[in-house]
């Protein structure tokens, strides 16, 4: 089933230079299996596609049900030299909920 | 020693809600309360205004909000831990003591430290070979020597834990880690070791979760932000920790927001890297390693954080000067907002292209529409009104200012149905470029000053 990640997680975002991290976080301990295996670093760099320039890195943190994830070159530089409005990223999380995934396994949202 | 300590979260940055010290102060008990005033690029700001006045160069507000909470401050015993002083601790301190005194208030101690401003220090470090190269890039420091505007070591908790030992009430910094604001006093309080890197790694999780006041109790919630009890009264978030290293995360009872696993967990995840590796000047803390429990209502503990040794290095924040940018807004009304918005963004810019003026960038955004989401947001319908949200970026600020220029004649030459220019013509706006590097530890030192009114 296609699921998108805003139902089964919630997220905020940061940055670090022209970085934007952000992490999500899995509603439900079940949900946690799910987005760890299909939030993928490759599949969040396709999502991001037009947005983030660089590479995408992936860390776990299976103890607070949570996946963080570094979008490198995603702020238009960054800081005071970007121009862009959200120059430090804030609405990066709730873009990365807009994430849809289709799902094998069954679960109950 | 005390059974436990309550520290209290009072400003995430400079600009923060203004009367969140005195609710933190007044609301509840604590025992500590700290306030985070710098950015990456606030040190460059008040190393201009040093320039311009050697009495300045420290965080204005900081005064205004220490007078406020002092009074309460001294009859709770409420110590301040901050990091306003910016380039000019001593100033910041010396306007406090004059303020106490107009009060007759007597005996006042404040701590000051020094020693992380090193932006006189660096040829000389370099001639030594200690090179502050760009820790993120390589790039050597040479390409910017010249442009550089602030360089302040970040010093961890000993120089705010060696401050509270000589008595200090207050203790105003420049350059350090936001998180020592919060884990000093608990060094301080239960003589933890500094080589007891499980507690240091705590109480370094208990600051990053401090770091940005309603951030963690339900200011900017993701999860569920409908059921954020009284936003408007939000309190600010308290580190009750204990001498076992046990930190449990709460907030006044009578105030708005809510501390549960979810806000900070989502807290947790701002601003991090590496999650193993959160690297501080006392140690590593291991993120992954870190178990919330709701053990009441609006209380979260905080426990198991395993913590691992410092590195002989300290971070260094350096800024520099790099060009100018201005950017500028005009609204356009239904029908055909969004068309009349991308025809406005193409007259101007064949507009500048006329002009021969040259920029590095030039960014055009839609707000409203697809500024935050870009390819990912999904295209309404109808658009009622469109923000033309157009920027430039160059080295040459004349080109800067002349693209300012150009905004208020699009009104009158160009689409119909646009207003939104009530602001006047944008002026030029220097960009400070960040350039962090790593030092030595035993290159630099901080110096504690201890003053009695």
């Amino acid at each position: 089933m296609k699921i998108q990640l805003l139902q089964i997680a919630h997220a905020r975002s940061g940055d670090k230079g022209d970085t934007g991290n952000v992490g999500i976080i899995a509603r439900k301990p079940e949900y946690y299996p799910i987005i760890r295996k299909y939030a993928t670093a490759e599949r969040v760099k396709q999502h991001f596609e037009g947005i983030c320039l660089g590479q995408v890195e992936r860390y776990e943190l299976p103890n607070i049900l949570a996946l963080n994830f570094l979008l490198h070159k995603s702020l238009g530089g960054g800081g005071t030299v970007s121009l862009k409005n959200d120059a430090q990223g804030k609405t990066l999380s709730s873009a990365l909920l807009r994430m849809t995934i289709e799902v094998e396994e069954r679960i109950i949202i | 020693m005390k059974e436990k300590i309550r520290v209290a979260s009072g400003q995430g940055f400079w600009g923060d809600l203004q009367t969140a010290p005195l609710d933190q102060v007044s609301k509840g008990p604590i025992d500590y309360i700290m306030m985070d005033f710098l950015a990456e690029v606030t040190m460059s700001i008040m190393q201009k205004q040093k320039k311009r006045n050697p009495e300045l160069g420290y965080a204005r507000d900081l005064v205004h909000l220490v007078e406020q909470i002092l009074p309460i401050c001294l009859e709770k015993n409420i110590k301040i831990i901050t990091n306003g002083g910016g380039v000019n601790p001593e100033g910041c301190r010396n306007e406090i003591f004059k303020w106490a005194h107009k009060k007759g208030i007597k005996g006042l101690k404040i701590g000051t430290v020094l020693g992380d401003d090193i932006l006189s220090r660096i040829e000389d470090f370099t001639r030594r070979g200690i090179r502050l190269n760009n820790m993120e890039t390589g790039q050597p420091i040479e390409q910017v020597g010249h442009k550089i505007l602030s360089a302040n070591v970040y010093f961890g908790a000993r120089p705010i834990v060696d401050a509270l030992r000589q008595g200090a009430q207050i203790v105003i910094t420049g350059r350090t880690t936001d998180t020592a604001l919060t884990y000093a006093p608990m060094i301080h309080e239960f003589g933890w070791s500094w080589n007891d890197w499980d507690k240091l790694a705590v109480g370094v999780v208990a600051g990053h979760i401090l770091e940005c006041g309603g951030q963690a109790t339900g200011g900017n919630f993701s999860a569920d932000w409908k059921s954020v009890p009284d936003l408007a009264h939000i309190g600010f978030p308290i580190a009750e920790a204990y001498p076992t290293g046990e930190i449990i995360l709460t907030k006044h009872e009578n105030t708005g927001g809510m501390v549960t696993v979810q806000t900070i967990s989502e807290q947790l995840l701002y601003e991090i890297g590496d999650p193993g590796n959160y690297i501080t000047p006392e140690c590593i803390a291991d993120f992954t390693t870190i178990k919330l429990e709701q053990v009441g209502k609006e209380r979260v503990r905080l426990s198991g954080v395993k913590g691992a040794p410092a590195t002989d290095m300290y971070k260094v924040s350096m800024s520099y000067s790099d060009g100018y940018t201005a950017v500028s807004t005009l609204t356009y009304a239904w029908p055909d907002a969004l068309e009349k918005a991308k025809k406005a963004d193409e007259i101007l810019r064949s507009r500048l292209s006329d002009l021969g003026l040259q920029f590095d960038e030039i960014r055009t955004e839609f707000l409203g529409l697809d500024s935050c989401h870009g390819p990912i947001a999904e295209m309404p319908d109808v658009v009622n009104e469109v923000v033309l949200r157009i920027g430039v970026r160059s080295h040459d600020h004349s080109a800067v200012e002349r693209f300012g220029k150009e905004i208020a004649p699009l009104i009158l030459t160009g689409p119909p149905g646009v207003t939104g220019f009530a602001g006047g013509r944008p002026k030029p706006s220097e960009v400070i470029a960040y350039w962090p590097a790593l030092i030595p530890k035993d290159a630099v030192r901080p110096q504690v000053v201890v003053q009695e009114a």
